[in-house]
């Protein structure tokens, strides 16, 4: 990768935003500040909060009041072995399900139970475990829709003749920033493919391009390094560096103890649908329970 | 400069842009009908007058089919109910007025409430759309298929009602409307063609063209059938704009998102239900204003509907038509729905005057005398086939069916994604080329870079 691929990190917080877009720039300026704080080590906010949160089906408890918090900032690996709740508790964030009981905070606001598109909308986006491209339609057309709160998806906007030219100019500034994060993740040459033809790799690198256009302040990665061969999990894990520096926050479920201990600052660990512990990774290999927990044992919780 | 390599493209671009292509095979077809016809010794202005008739219907069909499926992905079975609405309602609104209590004064059985005729469609087209969304809201939360379900039974759901003689006729402030029940509504509210001009302010173009029509051949419906044809042919381009123009936009982009994964779409905040329900209604406003132009038969005498009319056969030709051009591109709609009307709909009668014109059979008498046996005996007996060809000619109408049949089996095997299906037709409101706005070094080598990996 050349390095004129990659933007200092303002710049590129900036990027995002389209400069006179009325729409996202309030949320820019926010996330502005938000990136010199961290760039200064000011004490963290914490952007999302889970508390208690439980999720029943029919008689199975799949979540049992698991409550967690994500930093601003960092990359929070989510851990643990397969059937500890992980995936259901990733969908109960997200508006995929609906919690039976807890609440989901969400830069201080209750987002319990909105819609998948209502939380998406206020920066808390998520990528699919298996990647989720929309295949008949361009590398170019999958970020081109990315970017919330565009003027030309109101139809009259698009449609009538004296408004039109509002949706041009507003599409001309979205496809500069398309062009940009295409280059920052190498896949430029790639943009008047369609996206199905995309190997699995690129296919990885075309959603989190995708999510990351969408303005978010914390991405929820579901297994972002599944079936991605070592070179491309290096890739991958470069980029989120790069962009944890820039100020964005990651929670990253994943099932390699080893991916999550090396990269992540802090680490959740889940058993039986409640959080078992949680700190840096040092604390977290010191617990024993962990390793009880990842070996079937029976875990005092 | 990066933008050098691309002049040359848009030149050709030109050439081969999608209103050519469409022009293009229209001209085809027309020569094919013109030649065919001549030779035939077919008068024609009708030829091409009921050609153009049903090229547009079909066309403008497709359009507002491919707004559903091709775009969104929405699966509607019941297009010719949405029809049947606009056409209905249509008739309500614009035909004369009859005092209540005197049910058969004018024409038909009931009257209507005489407003004009473009009201009448607007009226139309708005009761369609909100018909669609009365089915939108409960059916479009259920997966593909079930939508597909209620949009059939729906579409059943109405032709049954309309025929129900409780609702034929009943007063509302005074005047004698209704849906006619099993006998139908008369549409006689004066020469359509007449209306539309006046309603354009072209009401002496239309009076003079019918005066000239007269003088020279002797009768004005001439004027009325080539009338009918234009308003068609612009109604063709007035839908393949509007949609072309929602195809590229951020809207359209929404909508194929749809089509391709709606969860996905949905996580990246985009508000997929109302999207839907939006487009539903605009597709469903669409097609019934093509039913007022498929039903009222200008050109012609009044035109008329009747519930036998709102079976689900006209549905799936236009899924026919649509699926031959290819569904998610407009063009391919409109080229579609050309070649459906012209080799599938209207081809095989066609075929069968022109035959008759030139072998000079009676074709009538000789399917009168002959049955299959007597077609198939001079085969086995001395190899002589053309007993049966002309058999076969005469039943082109049972035929019809399994040639379409037949077209769409080779299309599912050879071309599932139809003649310009699969291209790509990039849904935004400009060129995604890489902006050449920045005319830093770096980033012009790095697009140079990008091209050759291409």
């Amino acid at each position: 990768m050349s390095d004129t691929d990659i933007d200092p990190p303002e710049e590129a917080v900036q990027a995002n935003v389209p400069e006179d877009a009325d729409v996202d720039y309030e949320k820019a300026e926010t996330q502005d500040s938000a990136a010199e704080e961290a760039a200064k080590h000011v004490p963290q906010a914490i952007p999302l909060q889970v508390e208690n949160l439980s999720k029943r089906f029919g008689g199975l408890t799949a979540v049992d009041g698991a409550s967690f918090e994500v930093e601003q900032g960092t990359l929070t690996g989510l851990i643990g072995p397969n059937g500890a709740g992980k995936s259901t508790t990733f969908n109960c964030v997200t508006g995929v399900l609906e919690p039976t009981a807890g609440t989901v905070r969400f830069n201080g606001e209750d987002i319990t139970g909105l819609a998948p598109h209502q939380i998406a909308d206020r920066g808390l986006a998520r990528t699919f475990q298996i990647a989720r491209e929309l295949g008949e339609m361009t590398v170019l057309e999958n970020l081109m829709l990315a970017p919330t709160h565009q003027r030309g998806e109101s139809l009259w906007r698009s449609v009538l003749p004296f408004t039109r030219g509002s949706v041009v100019e507003q599409e001309e500034e979205v496809l500069e920033d398309v062009w940009e994060t295409l280059d920052f993740f190498d896949i430029d040459h790639l943009a008047d493919e369609y996206a199905g033809n995309l190997s699995g790799g690129q296919r990885k690198l075309l959603e989190l391009a995708r999510v990351l256009l969408t303005d978010p302040d914390v991405l929820l990665l579901d297994e972002p390094f599944a079936g991605v061969n070592p070179s491309l999990e290096e890739r991958l894990l470069e980029h989120l560096h790069e962009l944890r520096e820039q100020g964005y926050t990651f929670l990253i479920v994943e099932h390699d103890m080893d991916l999550i201990m090396d990269n992540c600052e802090r680490v959740i660990v889940m058993h039986q649908g409640s959080v078992l512990t949680e700190g840096t990774p040092e604390d977290v290999k010191a617990d024993e329970r962990v390793l009880e927990a990842y070996l079937g044992g029976e875990v005092e919780t | 400069m990066s933008v050098g390599d691309s002049v040359p493209d848009r030149v050709s671009a030109v050439g081969s842009s999608d209103p050519a292509k469409i022009i293009g095979l229209l001209v085809f077809i027309y020569a094919v009908y013109l030649v065919a016809g001549s030779i035939a010794g077919i008068n024609p202005v009708s030829n091409l007058t009921s050609l153009t008739r049903w090229i547009g219907l079909f066309a403008i069909a497709a359009l507002a089919l491919n707004l559903h499926w091709g775009y969104t992905g929405l699966f509607n079975i019941g297009v010719i109910g949405f029809m049947g609405v606009g056409v209905y309602v249509a008739a309500i609104v614009s035909k004369d007025p009859v005092a209540a209590g005197g049910g058969g004064a004018v024409g038909g059985a009931t009257g209507g409430l005489g407003l004009p005729l473009p009201i009448g469609m607007l009226a139309g087209a708005v009761a369609a759309a909100l018909f669609g969304l009365l089915v939108a809201l409960p059916a479009l939360r259920l997966r593909a298929d079930y939508l597909a379900i209620v949009t059939i039974a729906v579409s059943e759901i109405f032709r049954l009602s309309v025929r129900n003689g409780n609702i034929a006729s009943f007063d509302v402030g005074g005047l004698s409307v209704g849906f006619g029940g099993g006998d139908g509504l008369q549409l006689d509210w004066g020469s359509e063609v007449e209306l539309l001009f006046d309603a354009l302010l072209l009401g002496g173009v239309y009076d003079s063209l019918s005066a000239t029509a007269e003088r020279l051949i002797g009768s004005p419906v001439a004027v009325d059938r080539i009338g009918y044809a234009l308003i068609l042919l612009a109604f063709m381009i007035g839908y393949y704009a509007l949609l072309r123009r929602i195809g590229n936009s951020p809207f359209g982009r929404v909508l194929k998102a749809i089509r391709e994964d709606e969860e996905a779409t949905n996580s990246l905040g985009k508000d997929t239900d109302r999207f839907k329900i939006i487009v539903f209604m605009i597709g469903c406003g669409l097609m019934g204003l093509v039913g007022v132009l498929w039903f009222m038969n200008a050109g012609g005498g009044g035109g008329s509907v009747n519930p036998t009319q709102f079976r689900p056969d006209t549905t799936f030709y236009i899924w026919v038509a649509l699926i031959i051009g290819g569904a998610g591109s407009n063009t391919g709609s409109v080229m579609g729905g050309a070649l459906f009307a012209a080799f599938l709909y209207r081809g095989p009668r066609f075929l069968q005057t022109v035959i008759d014109k030139l072998t000079e059979t009676d074709l009538g008498s000789f399917a009168r005398r002959t049955g299959f046996g007597e077609a198939m005996a001079p085969i086995a007996g001395s190899f002589d086939p053309i007993p049966l060809l002309l058999y076969a000619v005469t039943k082109i109408q049972s035929l019809q069916l399994l040639i379409m049949g037949l077209v769409i089996i080779y299309l599912m095997q050879n071309r599932p994604q139809g003649l310009l299906g699969h291209r790509k037709e990039q849904a935004a409101a400009i060129s995604l080329s890489r902006p050449d706005r920045r005319s830093d070094g770096d980033r012009a080598v790095a697009a140079d870079g990008g091209a050759e990996d291409e």
